[in-house]
C-alpha cells in the first residue's frame, strides 16, 4: 500500500514536471495579450503616422531628402525666439497662479465645505463649455486699460481655461487622501496651516500636482484663440502666422512643440515614479 | 457649576503620582450639530497625570469631548480649563496637547523618525538632538529598527507606536487618544493596550482616552466616565463602576445583560429563590421590578425538574456562555468550558443566585 502511495506521488511528480516544461514552452506565446497588441498598436498608429508624415515633410530638402538643416533654420526664424519666450513666461505664471488659487481652495472645500464640491465642479466646467472668443471678449470688456496692454492678462485668462483640468487632478489627488486626520495630526504637533499645507499636503499630493502642472503646461502651449484675438505672438499663433516662407519650418515647429510637451510630461512621470520607488527602498 | 465638578475630583488615583501633566477641567461643554446636541452640558475634572477613559456607545459625545478638548472643535458653551486657564478660544496648534487618531495618521511622506521629529522641527530643535531624540522615542515604543521606515513598509500595530511617539516627541501636558487600537487585530491590541498604560503611568501624562470598549476601558483607566447623549452619566474607578453602576445604562454599558423580575422584601428581593439585598438605593416604588444581572451572578446546576431551558451556548474559551430561557426572560451565565458537555441545547436546569446584591430597576413593562 505503501509503495502504491509512493508510486502514485512520484507519477504526479513527474507529470507536473513535463507540464511545467510544456507550460514554460508555450508561456510567451500564450501570455501574449493579443486584443490589447493590436488596439495598442491600432492607437500607436493613429499618432505615429501622421506625426512621422509631418516629420518627412519638415525634416526633408527641396530635393525631398532627409535633412536636418530646417532644425537649425528655427533659431534663425523671425520672432520664433521671443514666442517662446512668451509661452514659458505665461505658462509659468499661469501654473503659479493656477496652483496658488486653487490648492488651498481646494483643501479648505474637501475639509470644512464637501457638500460645495459638486458646486465647484460645475464651476470649473464652466471654461470648457463657454467658447473662448466669447471669454476674451467678455474679459477685455472689464479689464482696466493698465492690463488690457500687459501680457499678464492672457495668464490671467489661462488660469481660468486651465481650472478644470487643476481641479480634477487636485479633486482625485485630495480624494485619495485621509485629508482631516492628516491636517489635525499636523497641527495637534503645533503647525499652522500655511506650514501643514507645504510640508505635509503638497508632498502627498505630488502626483496630482504634476498631473495638474503638465496640464497646464499642455494648454498654454496650445492655446490659439485668446493669445490671437488678444494680439500676444504665442508659439502656436506664430505657428500659425507663418511669418517665414518656409512651411517646413512651422510644421517642423508645431512637431517641435508636440515633442517637447510630451518629454516634459516624461521627465515629471518619471521624476516623480522614481521618487515614490526610492521611497519605498528605503 | 465649577462646584459640581470639583465633586467629581478622583479619589482613588494615588497610586499614579508624581503627576507630570495638566490638571484639565471640562466645564458644562455644550456643543450642537445641526439638530443634534453632541454634547449636552458635559462636565469632567482630570487630576493632573490621571488616565481617564470615555466610554460610550456610537454618537455620545465622547469623540466631541476629545475634539473640543484638542481644539479641534469649539464647544457653544462651556470652558476647557488646562492648568486653569481657558483655552477654548486657543487653536489646536497651540494647545500643547499630542494626539493618536483612529485611522493611521502618519505623514505618508516622511520616514517614521522625521514622523516623530516633525513636532520637534517645529519647536525649532535643532537636527542632531532632534534626531537622536525621535529615535530614543522609537525605541521606547520598540520600533529603533525602523526609524527609516515610511509608513506604508510597517504595520498598522507599528504605525499606532510610531503615532505615539510622535505624539509624546513634543512633551504634551495632555495626552489625547481617539480610539487608538480600534483599527488593530485583537493580539496587537492587548499588546499596544499595556504599553500605552505602561507609558502613560512611567511618563504621568494626563490621558484622555476615547473608546466603545468597556474591556479596553475598564483595563488602563484611572477612573471611566461612560457617557450617553452628551452627558456623563457615571465617572467612577473601573472597580467601583463594574460593581456599582450608578443607573441601568452604565449597568448595561459595562456588562449587565440579563433583567428577570423579582419582588422586594425590605432591602432586598427574591431572586431564584433566595434573598438577595439591594445594591444602592432601594427603589421607592411599589411596582414590579427587574434584577440587572451579569453573567458571573448566576449559578446554573442541572436538574431535570428544574425550570430554566438552555436555549443558546457561545464557546467563549475557559468559559461557555449558556443562554437560559426561564418564565418568559432570558438569563446569561457562565459554566466552565470543560464542564460545559452537560449542557446541550434543551436541557433543563436551575439557576441561583451567587451574587451578594443586586442591582434593581423598575420592571422594564413597568418603565
Amino acid at each position: 500500500m505503501a509503495s502504491l502511495e509512493l508510486g502514485q506521488v512520484l507519477e504526479h511528480d513527474h507529470f507536473m514536471e513535463e507540464y511545467s516544461r510544456g507550460s514554460e514552452g508555450l508561456s510567451w506565446w500564450r501570455r501574449v495579450h493579443w486584443g490589447r497588441g493590436v488596439a495598442l498598436f491600432l492607437a500607436a498608429a493613429y499618432f505615429i503616422i501622421p506625426f512621422y508624415a509631418a516629420m518627412q515633410f519638415s525634416l526633408a530638402n527641396k530635393y525631398g531628402q532627409f535633412s536636418l538643416q530646417p532644425l537649425t533654420q528655427i533659431a534663425d526664424a523671425p520672432q520664433f525666439l521671443s514666442a517662446l519666450w512668451l509661452s514659458t513666461e505665461l505658462a509659468v505664471a499661469t501654473m503659479v497662479i493656477v496652483m496658488g488659487l486653487m490648492v488651498p481652495t481646494m483643501i479648505y472645500v474637501h475639509l470644512r465645505m464637501p457638500r460645495f464640491r459638486r458646486v465647484m465642479e460645475v464651476i470649473t466646467i464652466l471654461p470648457i463649455v463657454i467658447p473662448p472668443i466669447v471669454l476674451i471678449v467678455g474679459v477685455d470688456g472689464v479689464t482696466p486699460s493698465w492690463l488690457k496692454a500687459s501680457q499678464w492678462l492672457l495668464a490671467l485668462v489661462y488660469v481660468v481655461l486651465a481650472m478644470p483640468y487643476v481641479y480634477r487632478a487636485l479633486d482625485a489627488g485630495l480624494g485619495a487622501l485621509d485629508l482631516k486626520t492628516l491636517v489635525e495630526a499636523s497641527r495637534s504637533l503645533g503647525s499652522g496651516w500655511a506650514n501643514t499645507i507645504w510640508r505635509v499636503l503638497v508632498p502627498n499630493l505630488r502626483s496630482a500636482l504634476m498631473s495638474a502642472s503638465v496640464l497646464t503646461l499642455a494648454l498654454v502651449f496650445g492655446e490659439f484663440t485668446i493669445a490671437s484675438l488678444d494680439g500676444w505672438q504665442t508659439v502656436p499663433v506664430w505657428i500659425y502666422l507663418a511669418p517665414t516662407d518656409d512651411p517646413r519650418i512651422n510644421t517642423l515647429v508645431a512637431m517641435m512643440a508636440l515633442l517637447g510637451t510630451c518629454l516634459v510630461l516624461t521627465v515629471i512621470v518619471s521624476l516623480d515614479r522614481s521618487k515614490n520607488r526610492n521611497s519605498r527602498r528605503s | 457649576m465649577l462646584m459640581d465638578i470639583e465633586s467629581q475630583a478622583p479619589m482613588a488615583n494615588a497610586a499614579t503620582q508624581p503627576r507630570g501633566g495638566a490638571p484639565v477641567v471640562l466645564d458644562n461643554l455644550t456643543r450642537q450639530f445641526g439638530a443634534t446636541r453632541a454634547l449636552d452640558g458635559f462636565s469632567l475634572n482630570i487630576a493632573p497625570g490621571e488616565f481617564v477613559a470615555l466610554l460610550g456607545p456610537s454618537g455620545c459625545g465622547k469623540t466631541t469631548a476629545l475634539r473640543v478638548l484638542a481644539g479641534f472643535e469649539r464647544p457653544d458653551v462651556g470652558r476647557v480649563l488646562v492648568d486653569g486657564k481657558d483655552v477654548v478660544h486657543v487653536p489646536a496648534q497651540k494647545r500643547d496637547m499630542g494626539m493618536v487618531f483612529q485611522s493611521y495618521s502618519l505623514f505618508p511622506n516622511m520616514t517614521a523618525r522625521d514622523n516623530v521629529a516633525f513636532g520637534l522641527q517645529l519647536r525649532h530643535q535643532k537636527s542632531g538632538p532632534r534626531r537622536a531624540r525621535a529615535v530614543e522615542l522609537l525605541g521606547l515604543v520598540g520600533l529603533d529598527e525602523h526609524v527609516s521606515k515610511y509608513p506604508h513598509q510597517l504595520s498598522g500595530g507599528q504605525q499606532q507606536r510610531v503615532a505615539l511617539a510622535r505624539a509624546l516627541a513634543i512633551e504634551p501636558r495632555v495626552l489625547l487618544l481617539d480610539e487608538p487600537l480600534s483599527a488593530l487585530d485583537a493580539k496587537v491590541r492587548a499588546e499596544l493596550r499595556d504599553q500605552i498604560r505602561a507609558l502613560q503611568q512611567r511618563l504621568a501624562i494626563t490621558t484622555v482616552f476615547v473608546t466603545h470598549d468597556q474591556e479596553e476601558a475598564l483595563s488602563m483607566a484611572d477612573r471611566v466616565c461612560v457617557m450617553s447623549r452628551g452627558r456623563a452619566e457615571q465617572i467612577a474607578t473601573p472597580a467601583e463602576l463594574y460593581s456599582k453602576p450608578s443607573t441601568e445604562f452604565v449597568a448595561r454599558f459595562v456588562g449587565i445583560s440579563s433583567r428577570v423580575g423579582v419582588t422586594r422584601t425590605g432591602d432586598s428581593v427574591q431572586l431564584f429563590g433566595r434573598d438577595v439585598k439591594i445594591r444602592g438605593d432601594v427603589p421607592t416604588t411599589d411596582g414590579p421590578l427587574d434584577a440587572l444581572l451579569r453573567p458571573e451572578d448566576v449559578d446554573v446546576h442541572v436538574a431535570p425538574t428544574g425550570l430554566g431551558v438552555v436555549t443558546h451556548k457561545s464557546f467563549l474559551g475557559a468559559t461557555t456562555r449558556l443562554e437560559i430561557g426561564i418564565a418568559g426572560a432570558t438569563v446569561k451565565a457562565d459554566v466552565m468550558s470543560s464542564a460545559a458537555a452537560d449542557f446541550e441545547l434543551g436541557t433543563r436546569v436551575e439557576l441561583s443566585a451567587n451574587a451578594r446584591d443586586v442591582l434593581v430597576t423598575e420592571a422594564q413593562s413597568a418603565t
